[in-house]
């Protein structure tokens, strides 16, 4: 087996990014070179290879994104800085975020907007406890907590709107009670006493939800109970066996921290791998990997990745969650739901996986899952190409689609985002890199005729043995070239990665500074996805002109991922609100006229944010209202007293 | 899109182009500088590459390969057929020809108007619609005119060039045709209904122009120029593919401009009376050009041009069309218009022609026609002045777009008037009469006689007809209330409801628009004094008798005319009548009334008339088309059209046509 010093995925990547925020000379030529794998290790061990404590605010903002230590702020000279230790961009100056900042938004660093700095414990309503519950859970001897910190924390994803009002202090229904199941068993007690009881329950896994999923109904009148998985994880991490199916192909068996309701992706860094959600790092001790690396990976949970049908980075080699998975347990309200083996692919009827699949918490809390695991790669590459323009670049990874061809990742940024991520390069070190940047830069905008204003990049990581990435690698560099594409260095690529990383910790920064902002994503056949492109940025344009921004506003599209029939197309959309009276809502009508815009443009109502009860309003429309009621009987068999009652999806 | 109550509507004020032209060297005027504003998205490309675009098109190729499946043709076979298509087709925009036709025009137009003015508050609007998304100019069409001026008026502020869609019979004027090909008109056949290739290669070809970003797409809702003045009733293949881009997400948006020209004297004035009346429309040749040149000579008063404002095709179709029902077929694949969508066009186009019309400017003379028509045996000058004077401020009050000349006497601007359409009258001892003035005095024959009267009076008519817009729905009330049975409301709403069927397609009433009809045409009367429009009832004023029995006799002639129609369907048919066959005949025995002086409507000779009657009774199923061998029969149902005349021989109670004048007197 390989020891820690061995090419694990995540110290590669760490590794390779770290090499490019901290940019050595020699680095700056190498766009083609191959970089061996070498036994290196990262500069910050994870800190906490213990699971998330059960009081996460400890370590964890309860107003923003990611870890408290972690934030983004300009110095009193006006220079971005990333605090903590935790990144690689960690403790470095971004010398050119402020002019982006403050040219993009019309944003200014006298105009600050700062965030209630602590939580207002008395706005938290008491809560409303079923006490015959209460007693049968402390008598089962399960934790539990009414603290209001524990509660507010559990009561939100990562929704501007839910982030917005913390910052200002309104809290609004939170759940009455968090309890901390430690193993499967536990569930189904739990489950069972609410049964009993009739109160609702919230399965609450990495809290990363950016579809209101954990949002508490207003109509429910049940004492609630938030439902946090995170203390299932490493009970049974000795048990952690390995079943060789195939040469090839191998499962691991975990018994996990796992959750229903929350969706995975917020971005979030994929060189952190999971320390505390998932077991990744005994995964690659013994020399094997997941290649399941959704960006929310650092804080999302495998339950949450089964119940919202979550997309990994890397799917083009090891596919999505639902090709991921071979065995679940969930424990609902009827009872458990399990298949009887390990069979690859069964045809018993419709899979019953897929009711589970996606299913957001409202049938169950998912207690186990099997997963394939594949070797680690022995060798890694990222790679980056520039196009003269957007339509060039999609056309390329159309093609590299057709010929079947992806790298494990292959992404393209359109020019605006290609610019936010120049805005987010560290200091240079010297004067000889900076002079190298002028030079290329004089290469494609002057030499090869490239707009500045135009041009686009597709980033790129390759994985595998070092043959066949090489290989690869031309394959895919030839058929950029056929469309007019440069091979533009493995810099570029990395800081394309980086960006999804960031930019969560990035939106918290802005908010400081009048600006808020989110994401959202869909899915899209190939021939649709410039046109839905193009007018999903014109529509959020034209509607907040309409709606009375004041500042033009951002928008961003990325195709992050690559299908034979489609792609997955990722938004940011951000805008300066001064001005604006009620920021929130002027937000939330312009993403519902750039989700409406997306449906008329041939887009789906998701590809891996799930539905939760921000999007509920398009279900009928998206899957028809048999497939509706289909959906809604299932609910109605396995849940009929709507136990898990947090009124996703349907 | 159209505000209902047009009072309210505010427009622009006029510039006078020729203005500076008369004081300026046309030739360098032509040769100047052009430097239009462009679209922001626009691809470049000539107009060669246009045709390799459409041709490789997913789209034309679906098609090619589905047309060469159907008939056995080799693809390559089909694609040559297309290329050839699309070379029949083309435009050849060149700006050197159109600086020739600038400088040519300058000198024409400069000797046929008094003046050309256009509302610049208009043009500045489409400068900013130009930049922001692809356009398509919509003008009325009442004159070969139309869109030589467009292209001209486009040119000199710096507007890209429309590329326009005409009809086929100008290419084949020699010469003529290529150039107007090179200043940017591109040709379609008259009918190629079944022709899927020429379908697929002429809707890309636009859509292709439009996508790019290539040029504004210029072309006429009615289809046609309308020989009568009245608009015609919109088509909607080309407003189809023109939004297609946009219902398939291909385009943000699409903005429609709306351009209502007018003329106070129309060129072709007199050949359309005669068209009308059965003498052929020459065929478009160079020669019959040349001969035209006569025009030249005389005097048409002014031309207006009114840019109205741009409509966005994406805020027409919000709630009204599910942009995903395209979402499950490839887009290249070509998909007819579904139920919804198809309403959605044929209520779109409707309103736009209702605001070609309301942007039309009336001149006085169009008062002077309505009521000189009304008076047969003419009038002393006297009357007509105060009766001009009574119609004008109704008008006005109704929302008429009437161009009155500041701070002059009624009796001057009518003096003026009546010189500039002399032709059609004859004045003496303070008298004034529609009459032929320019007949040979040689014997003719009382069917001569009777036509050449008819030229008049269908001349006559298509001034008069220009204002109908303005009192078609009060009229249609007016006639109703004489109708019906009672006062009760919806007794009056009925018989409405009823000429409305009959009559749309005479003039432009969008389908199912009736109950706001109804509304519009209450309100108006009732702001007017002329009605009171109780919770169940329609009480006439005691002042408004008048304005109502005006109202009723401006659609007298239409409702003897349909009179006429049913009483020869029912009267002359036999099992045999072809579709061929049936103007000539309603015209014969139309002419044999007139003849015997049971009917003094001349206008009852309009084969337009006689064409909409047609349709109305075929659409209310009075007669049915029967197709045998070759030849479309008619089969008339008898008893259904003697009680359609019946009920429209109620509303006829006007028989002596000038009676509301007096009463207005007394």
């Amino acid at each position: 087996m390989a020891s820690n010093s061995s090419s694990s995925t995540a110290q590669q990547r760490l590794r390779i990014i770290a090499g490019h925020l901290q940019k050595r000379p020699e680095d700056e030529n190498a766009s083609v070179a191959a970089q061996e794998c070498k036994a290196e290790a990262p500069r910050s061990e994870p800190s906490s290879a213990t699971p998330v404590p059960r009081r996460r605010q400890e370590i964890m903002k309860w107003n923003g994104w990611g870890y408290s230590d972690s934030r983004f702020l300009f110095t009193k000279k006006g220079q971005a800085e990333f605090t903590g230790k935790r990144y690689r961009l960690s403790g470095l100056i971004l010398p050119s975020l402020k002019d982006w900042f403050e040219g993009t938004f019309g944003a200014n660093l006298q105009h600050r907007s700062p965030a209630t700095p602590s939580l207002n414990l008395s706005a938290v309503a008491p809560p409303n406890l079923n006490q015959p519950f209460v007693e049968d859970l402390k008598a089962a001897g399960l934790v539990v907590s009414h603290d209001p910190e524990d509660r507010v924390f559990r009561a939100h994803g990562h929704c501007l709107h839910e982030v917005f009002a913390l910052r200002e202090g309104r809290i609004g229904r939170v759940p009455d009670m968090v309890v901390w199941p430690s193993c499967h068993s536990d569930v189904e007690k739990i489950v069972e006493l609410a049964c009993k009881h009739n109160v609702c329950l919230i399965p609450y896994g990495g809290g990363t939800s950016v579809s209101s999923a954990l949002e508490c109904p207003r109509e429910e009148t049940r004492s609630i109970v938030s439902l946090d998985t995170s203390q299932m994880s490493n009970i049974h991490l000795k048990d952690v066996f390995i079943m060789r199916c195939t040469a090839v192909t191998l499962t691991l068996h975990i018994v996990s921290l796992t959750a229903g309701s929350e969706t995975l992706h917020k971005a979030s860094t994929p060189l952190c791998l999971s320390r505390n959600t998932f077991p990744v790092r005994l995964l690659n001790e013994h020399g094997y990997c997941t290649g399941h690396e959704p960006d929310s990976m650092e804080f999302s949970s495998l339950g949450g990745w089964v119940a919202t049908r979550a997309s990994g980075m890397k799917k083009n080699i090891y596919g999505n969650i639902e090709d991921l998975v071979v065995h679940i347990k969930m424990v609902t309200p009827r009872g458990v739901i399990e298949k009887s083996c390990l069979g690859p692919r069964m045809s018993t009827g419709p899979d019953i996986h897929h009711f589970i699949l996606g299913s957001e918490g409202t049938l169950g809390v998912v207690t186990e899952v099997t997963l394939k695991i594949r070797p680690l790669p022995e060798y890694q590459k990222y790679g980056s190409v520039v196009f003269p323009n957007f339509q060039q670049g999609v056309a390329c990874l159309r093609e590299v689609a057709r010929q079947r061809c992806a790298p494990a990742s292959i992404r393209l940024m359109d020019n605006e985002q290609f610019q936010f991520g120049h805005a987010l390069k560290p200091q240079v070190s010297s004067m000889f890199t900076s002079f190298l940047d002028g030079l290329k830069k004089f290469y494609i905008t002057k030499f090869k005729g490239f707009d500045p204003q135009h041009l686009c990049v597709a980033t790129l990581l390759f994985e595998g043995d070092r043959g066949k990435v090489l290989q690869h690698e031309k394959q895919v560099y030839d058929i950029a070239a056929k469309f007019g594409g440069l091979a533009a260095g493995e810099d570029n690529g990395q800081r394309g990665y980086m960006l999804t990383f960031v930019i969560a910790y990035l939106r918290d920064l802005g908010m400081d500074y009048y600006v808020i902002g989110e994401s959202f994503e869909t899915s899209v056949p190939w021939d649709r996805v410039l046109d839905l492109c193009r007018n999903v940025k014109e529509r959020i344009v034209r509607e907040c002109k309409e709606r009375g921004v004041q500042f033009p506003p951002l928008p961003l599209s990325r195709v992050t991922q690559t299908y034979d029939a489609g792609a997955c197309v990722y938004f940011y959309f951000a805008f300066n609100y001064r001005g604006l009276n009620d920021p929130v809502h002027v937000y939330e009508q312009v993403e519902h006229a750039a989700r409406e815009e997306i449906l008329a443009n041939g887009g789906s109502l998701s590809h891996h944010h799930g539905v939760g009860k921000l999007r509920k309003e398009w279900m009928k429309e998206s899957v028809s209202g048999v497939g509706l009621g289909m959906l809604k009987s299932v609910k109605e068999y396995v849940d009929p007293q709507n136990i898990f009652g947090n009124r996703n999806l349907l | 899109l159209a505000p209902r109550h047009p009072m309210l509507k505010k427009r622009d004020s006029f510039e006078d182009i020729l203005e500076e032209r008369r004081h300026s060297s046309d030739l360098r005027y032509a040769l100047r500088c052009y430097t239009p504003t462009l679209y922001k998205g626009l691809v470049p490309c000539k107009a060669s590459m246009l045709k390799s675009i459409v041709l490789q098109s997913d789209h034309l190729q679906y098609v090619i390969k589905q047309v060469s499946s159907e008939s056995g043709d080799s693809t390559e076979c089909v694609a040559e057929e297309a290329s050839l298509i699309l070379d029949e087709m083309a435009h050849r925009l060149q700006l050197s020809t159109v600086r020739f036709f600038v400088f040519t025009l300058s000198k024409a137009f400069k000797r046929l108007f008094r003046s050309v003015c256009v509302n610049e508050e208009g043009i500045q609007r489409l400068q900013q619609a130009v930049q922001e998304h692809p356009v398509v100019l919509l003008p009325s069409h009442r004159s070969y005119m139309d869109f030589l001026m467009m292209s001209y008026l486009l040119y000199m502020y710096d507007l890209p060039l429309p590329v326009i869609a005409a009809g086929m019979d100008f290419m084949s004027m020699k010469f003529v045709g290529e150039m107007l090909r090179m200043s940017g008109a591109f040709f379609i056949r008259r009918s190629f209904g079944g022709d899927k290739l020429y379908w697929a290669v002429f809707s890309e070809y636009v859509k292709t122009m439009l996508r790019n970003g290539y040029a504004p797409i210029e072309f006429f809702l009615e289809g046609t120029r309308s020989r009568t003045c009245k608009s015609l009733t919109p088509k909607t293949g080309l407003l189809n593919i023109v939004m297609e881009p946009f219902f398939k997400g291909e385009l943000f948006d699409v903005n429609l401009v709306p351009v209502s020209i007018s003329y106070e004297r129309i060129l072709e004035e007199s050949l359309y009376a005669r068209e009308l009346l059965g003498i052929p429309k020459p065929k478009e040749s160079t020669s019959g050009l040349l001969k035209a040149r006569r025009v030249l000579s005389e005097d048409y008063g002014s031309m207006y041009v009114y840019f109205g404002h741009p409509v966005s095709v994406r805020s027409l179709t919000e709630g009204k069309i599910t942009r995903s029902q395209y979402n499950l077929l490839p887009r290249c694949i070509p998909q007819k218009p579904s139920a919804d969508t198809h309403e959605f066009l044929n209520d779109t186009a409707f309103r736009l022609v209702r605001i070609q019309e309301g942007n039309m400017v009336l001149k006085p003379w169009v008062l002077i026609a309505t009521l000189l028509l009304q008076n047969p045996d003419g009038m002393d000058l006297s009357s007509l002045a105060e009766q001009t004077d009574w119609l004008r401020h109704l008008a006005l009050a109704f929302g008429a777009f009437l161009d009155w000349p500041d701070h002059a006497a009624c009796s001057e601007v009518i003096s003026c008037s009546l010189a500039l359409h002399r032709h059609l009258l004859s004045v003496s001892a303070g008298h004034v009469q529609l009459s032929v003035t320019d007949a040979p005095q040689v014997e003719t024959t009382p069917e001569e006689a009777v036509f050449h009267q008819a030229v008049v009076v269908l001349s006559c008519a298509s001034y008069r007809n220009q204002i109908l817009h303005v009192f078609l729905r009060p009229a249609l009330l007016a006639v109703a209330m004489q109708s019906a049975n009672s006062n009760r409301k919806d007794d009056v709403y009925n018989c409405f409801n009823f000429l409305r069927n009959m009559f749309s397609s005479e003039f432009i009433l969008c389908p199912g628009d009736s109950v706001q009809d109804f509304e519009e045409a209450c309100y108006l009367l009732m702001k007017r004094g002329v009605l009171q429009v109780l919770e169940h009832e329609i009480v006439m004023s005691a002042s408004g008798h008048s304005t109502l029995a005006f109202l009723s006799s401006v659609l007298d002639p239409f409702l003897q005319g349909y009179q006429v129609v049913s009483r020869y369907l029912c009267e002359e048919t036999n099992e045999n009548l072809t579709e061929k066959e049936f103007i000539p005949a309603v015209r014969n025995f139309a002419l044999k009334l007139i003849l015997a002086g049971r009917l003094k409507c001349y206008e009852a000779l309009s084969s337009d008339l006689q064409k909409n009657a047609l349709a109305a009774f075929l659409r209310l199923k009075a007669v049915m088309k029967v197709k045998v061998g070759d030849q479309v029969t008619l089969k008339v149902n008898k008893i259904a059209v003697n009680s359609l005349e019946d009920t429209l021989g109620k509303s006829d109670v006007i028989s002596h046509q000038n009676s509301w004048w007096s009463r207005l007197v007394l």
